[in-house]
């Protein structure tokens, strides 16, 4: 499993640059990495849907479809593609730690 | 006397009734199995018909006939389920008592999810995943004078997830046949990164895509349809334009579903991935599509699931512990066009590899590579529905979990997944 160093600190990646090892997340590693991803600054906005997957995540196992972002009403979808633009699922489980969503198969 | 009830009679109902049939004893239990209609189809069909090589007769049969005589069925519109009083609520006001429930609801395309899809629907925009959606686009198809054919998948999950893919493939090998491809291209639109969700199969199929000349657009998720301006309009703002539109509309699972209060965001039943016990009633079950699992929405994962389910309601019948035995396993055969096929199979754990089924080196047949062998096993699948998975008869040298036996792991380099940026 390669390391990488994000910010100050090291963490274990898989392949695409997801965490590995959810507990080693911590804000710094979302700033830096979201710095990666072309996201300067994470606003409230960001942090609001971050903590709402990162809840998610814990009691599931598994980072919330974009279906359900957007039904929780935590986050638009047109909004979500505002905050993290490209592959806001991807990028926004990337940026909270999380593994990389499985779209089922 | 104790009651099971079995909503849906589909693939995964179906051989539940046989199975817990023959396992329970009909002076202390009955079966009751409930669907809306007799009609039971064979879904692998419907990507046959556009392509002229099957009508929908070829594909029905009474749902009847493959249900046990001592099972009773019901034809009738369920409007919810009531856990609280172990009870299904009807649309005409009856009530049935459970002690046990099987959800079997299925999964349907849902297209009034994606604003604009009905204005062009069965005009530009075609599905293949209904028996009118399949036979109107055949008739599209054999008409289309030429240009931009559009594979589109709205959403994840979908059942069947390789489908749209042998669509590709099938396109390909027909307007070949019939020399008529320069005149069309062929584009596939999926929100996925490659062609299929684990690494390996991804490039395996997106490689086969590249070499039948079918444009891949990745990460596209579709905020709306133009059907006026012929072009889907995904969130980031990227266009695609089409002159025939064939969609997989997001996939659902039942109404009932959401009216009982029981599904998920895509009103699928949250479920044990092993057990396959609903995750907010003890004495709830469910199969097949109908689950929020991490696996194919597929018939065969129903098939391998039903012996492990038959076994856990009989064990919670008993009082006794349930068995976390289903595995994930999946097997899918891919139709790949000019008389080949690719075999998939895998689980939760093990991505779709390289190697032979189901023996190592005998095979016969190869995986994750077209071959004729497993065309004509995918043909003959049509048979083996009916007369043996159905029935819940074993399919031979088939075993519920998978096996690794005969798979061979591509060295590390190869297994790069294919990624956008």
């Amino acid at each position: 499993m390669p390391k990488k160093l994000v910010g100050t600190a090291a963490v274990d990646v898989d392949d695409e640059g997801f965490l590995t090892d959810f507990s080693q997340w911590t804000r710094d590693v979302a700033v830096a990495i979201a710095k990666e991803e072309g996201i300067a600054d994470l606003t409230p906005a960001h942090w609001k849907v971050l903590e709402f997957m990162q809840k998610e995540f814990r009691e599931n196992g598994q980072a919330p479809s974009i279906r359900k972002l957007n039904k929780s009403g935590v986050v638009s979808t047109k909004e979500l593609y505002d905050l993290f633009p490209g592959g806001p699922a991807k990028k926004a489980a990337k940026i909270g730690g999380m593994k990389k969503p499985e779209g089922c198969v | 006397m104790k009651r099971i009830v079995i909503l849906g009679a589909g693939t995964g109902g179906t051989i539940m009734a046989n199975l817990l049939r023959r396992r329970l004893d009909p002076a202390s239990w009955a079966i009751t199995i409930v669907d809306r209609d007799n009609e039971h189809y064979y879904q692998p069909g419907f990507l046959f018909i556009p392509f002229g090589f099957y009508k929908k007769e070829d594909i029905v049969k009474p749902r009847s006939r493959f249900l046990p005589r001592s099972v009773e069925f019901i034809v009738s519109e369920v409007d919810k389920i009531n856990p609280a009083s172990n009870e299904i609520i009807f649309r005409d006001g009856s009530r049935l008592d459970y002690d046990f429930l099987i959800v079997a609801t299925g999964a349907d395309i849902v297209p009034s999810e994606t604003p604009g899809m009905l204005d062009g629907w069965r005009d530009t925009i075609f599905d293949f995943y209904t028996p009118e959606g399949a036979t109107a686009l055949a008739e599209k198809l054999r008409t289309l004078p030429g240009g931009r054919i559009v594979i589109h998948v709205n959403e994840t999950p979908i059942k069947c997830p390789v489908a749209p893919l042998e669509f590709a493939f099938f396109c390909d090998w027909c307007l070949r046949r019939h020399h008529r491809r320069d005149k069309i291209d062929l584009v596939y639109v999926t929100p996925l990164d490659g062609a299929f969700t684990k690494p390996v199969a991804s490039k395996a199929l997106g490689a086969l895509l590249d070499e039948k000349r079918v444009q891949m657009v990745t990460d596209f998720n579709a905020e709306r349809i133009d059907a006026a301006g012929r072009k889907i309009i995904g969130y980031d703002g990227r266009e695609v334009p089409y002159d025939l539109l064939v969609t997989v509309p997001t996939n659902m699972g039942s109404e009932v579903i959401e009216r009982s209060g029981l599904g998920n965001e895509f009103r699928f039943l949250p479920t044990d991935p092993n057990t396959l016990r609903s995750k907010k009633s003890e004495n709830i079950f469910a199969i097949g599509d109908a689950t929020d699992l991490p696996t194919s929405k597929a018939g065969s994962v129903a098939h391998f699931q039903a012996g492990i389910l038959t076994e856990n309601v009989i064990r919670a019948s008993e009082g006794k512990p349930l068995k976390p035995g289903f595995d994930g396993h999946s097997n899918c055969f891919v139709e790949s066009g000019r008389g080949k096929a690719i075999l998939i199979d895998f689980n939760y754990d093990v991505e779709p590899l390289p190697g032979r089924f189901p023996f190592p080196v005998l095979g016969p047949m190869p995986l994750l590579k077209p071959s004729r062998v497993n065309h004509w096993g995918k043909l003959a699948f049509r048979w083996i529905y009916w007369h043996l998975l159905l029935p819940g008869r074993p399919i031979p040298f088939v075993p519920a979990r998978m096996r690794m036996a005969g798979k061979k792991r591509p060295a590390a380099g190869a297994k790069q997944a294919k990624s956008p940026d």
